[in-house]
């Protein structure tokens, strides 16, 4: 692809995207995935890759972050889910194979993955 | 760690919480030289002597969540498996860079792996962050400042789904340009 071509592309995008922007509804919800040694090497880039595409594929709006290790090493790849009024729930030992089960039991229907789940955080405490 | 990739986007970890907001990643395959080498430089709040002296050992951490430090111990004999070496250069207040070298035809060096995924992982970081990357292969390079795509998209973001696919199309052909089943035969040795 010529840099040309791409640019050109880029600004089409731009378009689109800032349409979208005025559309799209800030549901507040953040999708957290622990980024530290403990977690690359468990697997949390393809996880995050994983999550990305489920929420494109699903048209879900969500903030999807990277942030360091926690200290829950063994239980590494960690994912956190928090939903604006929710309690943040945090899940232990995610592949890429169970991503779509947790947006569509978490985010769709609003259930926590009992078996998957390691704690819920108050979000006062936070 | 599977792939060298892993081990980039683990030191970048590392700069983005020294506070850096602008990382240079430039990779250099040379096969007639049989190098492989790997150079990261953020402009971070750096380290002193004692810290750099320091930080290879798995024991030294500066976090508080757990006692040790693996990121780049692992990195250091992933280098020196491959007769290699990593060195870091840094200075309090002007950045860091670390520099890994390894023989690139040597059996137990990892493949570089997928550096697209890493390149957009970082710009998922909590704290916003630009990348230059540059990887050259046997005088064949790719090159993309994040920063340059960011002035181009004004108040979008980089994270919009639409500009992420783009992106990832975008490094991914650069990439796939670069692999060696692409590039024309040069001299081997």
């Amino acid at each position: 692809m010529t840099k040309l071509k791409s640019l050109e592309e880029l600004k089409k995008i731009r378009e689109e995207a800032k349409k979208d922007l005025l559309a799209r509804v800030q549901t507040g919800t953040r999708i957290i995935i622990g980024m530290g040694t403990c977690g690359i090497a468990a697997g949390a880039r393809e996880v995050m890759q994983a999550v990305l595409n489920e929420l494109d594929t699903r048209k879900i709006e969500a903030h999807v972050e990277t942030v360091g290790c926690i200290g829950m090493c063994a239980k590494e790849p960690l994912v956190d889910i928090e939903q604006a009024g929710k309690a943040r729930v945090r899940y232990a030992k995610i592949t890429a194979e169970k991503v779509p089960r947790l947006i569509e039991e978490h985010l769709i229907r609003g259930q926590v993955v009992q078996e998957w789940a390691v704690s819920r955080i108050e979000t006062q405490q936070i | 760690m599977k792939e060298l990739s892993l081990h980039i986007l683990d030191i970048i970890q590392n700069s983005i919480e020294a506070g850096a907001s602008k990382i240079e990643i430039n990779i250099e395959e040379n096969l007639e030289t049989d190098l492989f080498q790997i150079e990261v430089s953020d402009n971070g709040k750096g380290m002193a002597a004692e810290q750099i002296a320091r930080i290879l050992d798995p024991f030294y951490t500066t976090r508080k969540t757990r006692h040790i430090g693996l990121g780049l111990p692992l990195f250091l004999e992933a280098c020196r498996r491959c007769e290699g070496d990593l060195k870091i250069r840094s200075k309090p207040g002007s950045g860091t860079t670390l520099q890994a070298v390894m023989r690139h035809s040597h059996i137990d060096r990892a493949p570089l792996g997928d550096m697209p995924s890493v390149l957009i992982t970082i710009l998922q970081s909590a704290k916003p962050l630009d990348w230059m990357y540059h990887h050259r292969v046997n005088g064949e390079e790719f090159r993309l400042d994040s920063s340059e795509i960011r002035r181009e998209l004004e108040d979008v973001p980089l994270t919009h789904p639409k500009v992420r696919q783009w992106l990832m199309e975008l490094l991914v052909e650069g990439e796939s340009s670069l692999d060696l089943k692409n590039l024309p035969q040069r001299a081997k040795a």
